[in-house]
């Protein structure tokens, strides 16, 4: 059953999304914050085959326990199905055995790339971000990748400033020419809707808008001009077991409130 | 011969200013707290810190003032993003201008790897096409569709584990991040412990072992030595800790004030455990979960 917009979080809808690109059986590169949650709603649904690897060295296929809020939790290693090094993790990684990664961003631009680490000059940022953590490394090697972040204009930009995380860098066949074997953005999950990325020119279009908001309010908040097919929807609301599941897994709202 | 020493006396003996320190090894986890809060008192200068994800105490070295070069692939604090002492340092100068190599986490690992190996480079399919390897001297094209890595080969590692001997051996369970790799490409390993045991527990289990102990040059007893990160069977993740130290250091008057108190004014790391107050018993974990015995006869 579907529930009214005012009885969700955006952060709880984006965890909703983010669940419902997870396939069942697949290897998730499942990172930090609110993938943590994705990952667990999705074994709890839809997903219960899949397989989470955390780059602190830890690969899980057990469900993680309710309230964790770092992949170094304890409780996210007790019941893993192995616990080692994150060069080991990372191997997996860059052989391919990774069919869907996860990462955030501070900034994303109209074909995918991501900065986390600096908003303006290289050698004195007006803003200093903490940098790639595994986000790089994840953007690069995965099969597919979903990333997850705020909307707004200042966010969403024609061009990033700084290339953490490598998309479809200037367009159609870029990626092949940087020498990444396979790859690239599959979606942008933000607090207004869902972004993917058109087959031939490999530039963003919005795939739906959240139920509170519209397309042309998302296209207001877009720092280019956003392509809005006809196909264009209301994203999926969560249903009622779906934000059941989400706050059992994050009882104080440490990350959907 | 005993390796056991108090923490001051392994910092002063192995963590000289201008030294490069590996810490935060396992990234969330076992972050060895107490020995950077001890650089802080001694106050340390010019260092180089290594590290793929150190939470908030990379932060708090910068703030200190302690730091010249960071070689991460993120910095901040994973409760609430940004760290303020870091984005001080870099955005201002403030309190001092801190030069940044920029890495992943693949690509930290694959250079500690490197200098474990003791080979000049490992090569990599990761960061082709990302501006990191512009802002990193030591990633440079090898092939098409290959990155090198510089090996990377600090002074001295810093490792927290659950227990050890005065000998240097030692017990490490839960995620390990890049500990081996860490440990094995530096010049001096130093252990602060929860518990000191006899030798023939650390024997009774070498699997569990993260490096030989021949590597290991200083042993400190320092339960508690992580907080607030965790330490798997000993305590969890004290999430208000990192709340409270982002509220409090939004401005470098607050992050002095914050300094003071929970490090400079703080003696020892019971010291500062007693003004975690009640929260710190608090992190213990209520059940139990022992591995099933292996047999190694």
């Amino acid at each position: 059953m579907a529930v009214n917009a005012a009885d969700y979080t955006p952060q709880e809808l984006m965890v909703v999304a983010a669940a419902r690109e997870i396939r069942d059986g697949e290897v998730v590169f499942v990172g930090m914050r609110l993938p943590l949650l994705a990952f667990a709603l999705a074994k709890r649904t839809h997903a219960p085959s899949a397989i989470g690897l955390f780059e602190n060295g830890l690969v899980r296929d057990q469900l993680p326990p309710p309230g964790l809020y770092t992949m170094g939790d304890p409780p996210n290693v007790t019941g893993a199905s192995w616990a080692t090094g994150l060069v080991e993790v990372m191997a997996l990684l860059q052989r391919g055995d990774v069919d869907l990664g996860f990462i955030g961003g501070a900034e994303v631009d109209r074909f995918g790339n991501i900065n986390t680490n600096l908003i303006g000059p290289p050698e004195r940022p007006t803003v200093r971000l903490p940098g790639s953590g595994g986000g790089a490394d994840i953007a690069c090697l995965s099969k597919r990748l979903v990333s997850l972040m705020e909307h707004a204009p200042r966010r969403l930009r024609e061009r990033v400033d700084f290339v953490t995380s490598p998309g479809y860098g200037d367009g159609p066949d870029w990626r092949r020419r940087q020498g990444l074997v396979r790859g690239g953005p599959s979606a942008v999950i933000t607090t207004l809707g869902v972004l993917r990325f058109d087959d031939i020119t490999s530039e963003a279009y919005l795939a739906s808008y959240h139920p509170f908001t519209t397309a042309e309010e998302v296209a207001a908040a877009t720092g280019w001009p956003l392509s809005i097919p006809a196909c264009c929807a209301p994203t999926p609301p969560p249903t009622a077991d779906e934000l059941r599941l989400i706050r059992e897994a994050d009882p104080d709202g440490f990350w959907t409130r | 011969m005993s390796k056991l020493v108090p923490l001051p006396d392994a910092i002063t003996r192995f963590v000289p200013d201008g030294a490069s320190v590996a810490l935060g090894t396992s990234l969330e986890s076992v972050i060895p707290f107490a020995a950077g809060h001890e650089m802080v008192r001694q106050n340390r200068r010019d260092l180089e810190l290594v590290g793929p994800i150190s939470d908030i105490l990379f932060d708090q070295l910068i703030g200190a003032g302690c730091v010249r070069r960071v070689v991460a692939a993120w910095v901040g604090n994973v409760s609430a993003g940004l760290g303020h002492n870091y984005r001080r340092a870099a955005e201002q100068g403030v309190p001092r201008a801190i030069d940044v190599e920029e890495h992943s986490n693949l690509s930290i690992g694959l250079g500690l790897l490197a200098g474990a190996l003791g080979v000049p480079y490992l090569p990599t399919r990761t960061l082709l096409g990302s501006d990191l390897v512009s802002r990193n001297p030591r990633l440079e094209p090898l092939e098409p569709g290959l990155l090198r890595v510089g090996a990377i080969e600090p002074d001295v590692t810093i490792l927290h584990v659950q227990r050890a001997d005065d000998a240097g051996h030692a017990h490490a369970w839960g995620n390990l991040g890049v500990t081996k790799e860490a440990g094995l490409a530096a010049e001096s390993v130093i252990l602060t412990s929860e518990e000191i045991v006899p030798t023939d527990v650390i024997l009774s289990d070498p699997n569990r072992v993260p490096l030989p102990p021949h590597r290991v040059r200083a042993v400190c007893h320092v339960p508690g030595g992580a907080h607030p990160s965790p330490v798997q069977g000993h305590y969890g993740r004290d999430h208000v800790a990192y709340a409270a130290y982002h509220r409090a250091t939004r401005d470098q008057a607050g992050f002095d004030a914050w300094l003071r108190e929970g490090v400079l004014d703080v003696p020892d790391r019971a010291g500062y455990l007693d003004k975690v107050g009640e929260r710190w018993p608090a992190l213990r974990p209520l059940v139990r979960c022992p591995a099933a015995p292996v047999d190694y006869a």
